[in-house]
């Protein structure tokens, strides 16, 4: 990597992971820059994040009105050529309520609120989050959400399935997730959507580093565009 | 012509209804017996200015689908009501 990849960070109002992100990112040589959910264009940035938080409240449903913010067209035709976008969380809710990524993000079994370190197991790495990782590598990284019970129909299951997408499971279920899922990818693999925070477990003193194979993946795929 | 619009927007059958659910296991507790199937739902309201019923109806179902409701894992169910004046 010789130029810093340059992420951007996506705000919408109730966003409140995205200094975090950024913090995490320029740790490890990228660049973090935040951009405004009322903006039209995302500027010269290599790859796109949507944080967690709370996008518009969460009125209505999580992610519901933030698709229609005016940055979101941006997004997706960034999307549709090839660029990486990572949704964290909320971000990962944005996403299926756009319809970058398939199913959506139900209330959590049990209807707990869940906020904890959580195990999971890389299961692809045809991804733009996961490049870096290997097939059955074990991560603790926290989750932090209500509404994070991935649900699909059969058909979009053996799709995920099939074409490899699911790229993050849960190894001890804690939401209730279809067939323990808690990231997925998109056909193509440059749309990835995951519950877990992986910028909360950037440093030691977090507890855990394990999140950062995954946003090291995410800079080596910005610094090489479309190129997978 | 103006319209009040009702939407009631459920979880779809075979979707998993925690809200529901857990109304329903609570029922026993404040002794209602024979209740069962509970399902939880939001509903909404609004009014429609449109040339006639026809095309209230359709603008206030496209607002449910591509808003109110997430068709991957709800339904929705529209009344419509001719208002007087």
């Amino acid at each position: 990597m010789g130029v810093a990849a340059r992420i951007g960070v996506v705000v919408f109002p109730g966003t409140n992971c995205e200094h975090d992100v950024v913090q995490a990112v320029e740790r490890l040589g990228g660049r973090g820059e935040l951009l405004w959910h009322g903006d039209t264009e995302l500027g010269a940035v290599d790859a796109v994040v949507l944080p967690g938080g709370f996008a518009h409240g969460d009125y209505l449903r999580p992610g519901a009105l933030a698709r229609f913010s005016p940055i979101m067209d941006a997004v997706t035709r960034f999307a549709r050529q090839g660029g990486a976008v990572v949704g964290i969380c909320n971000g990962f809710q944005v996403l299926t309520e756009a319809g970058l990524l398939p199913g959506a993000l139900q209330k959590n079994g049990r209807l707990r609120f869940l906020c904890q370190p959580t195990g999971l197991r890389v299961t692809s790495t045809a991804s733009v989050l996961t490049g870096l990782a290997e097939v059955g590598q074990e991560l603790v990284i926290p989750i932090n959400h209500f509404s994070g019970s991935y649900t699909c129909d059969a058909e979009t299951l053996r799709a995920l399935r099939d074409g490899d997408r699911i790229v993050l499971r849960y190894t001890d279920n804690p939401n209730g997730s279809v067939d323990d899922i808690a990231g997925i990818a998109n056909e193509a693999g440059n749309v990835v959507g995951l519950m877990p925070h992986p910028e909360r477990a950037s440093h030691a003193l977090l507890g855990s580093e394990d999140g950062l194979v995954l946003l090291r993946s995410l800079l080596s795929a910005a610094a090489a565009p479309a190129a997978a | 012509m103006r319209f009040f619009a009702r939407v009631e927007v459920q979880l779809r059958p075979g979707i998993a209804d925690p809200e529901g659910a857990t109304i329903e296991r609570a029922l026993p507790a404040l002794g209602f017996d024979g209740v069962d199937h509970v399902r939880a739902g939001r509903s909404f309201s609004f009014e429609v200015d449109a040339a006639d019923e026809g095309a209230a109806r359709s603008k206030a179902t496209e607002l449910a689908d591509r808003l109110l409701a997430n068709p991957v894992i709800e339904e929705s169910r529209l009344e419509l009501e001719l208002l007087g004046g």
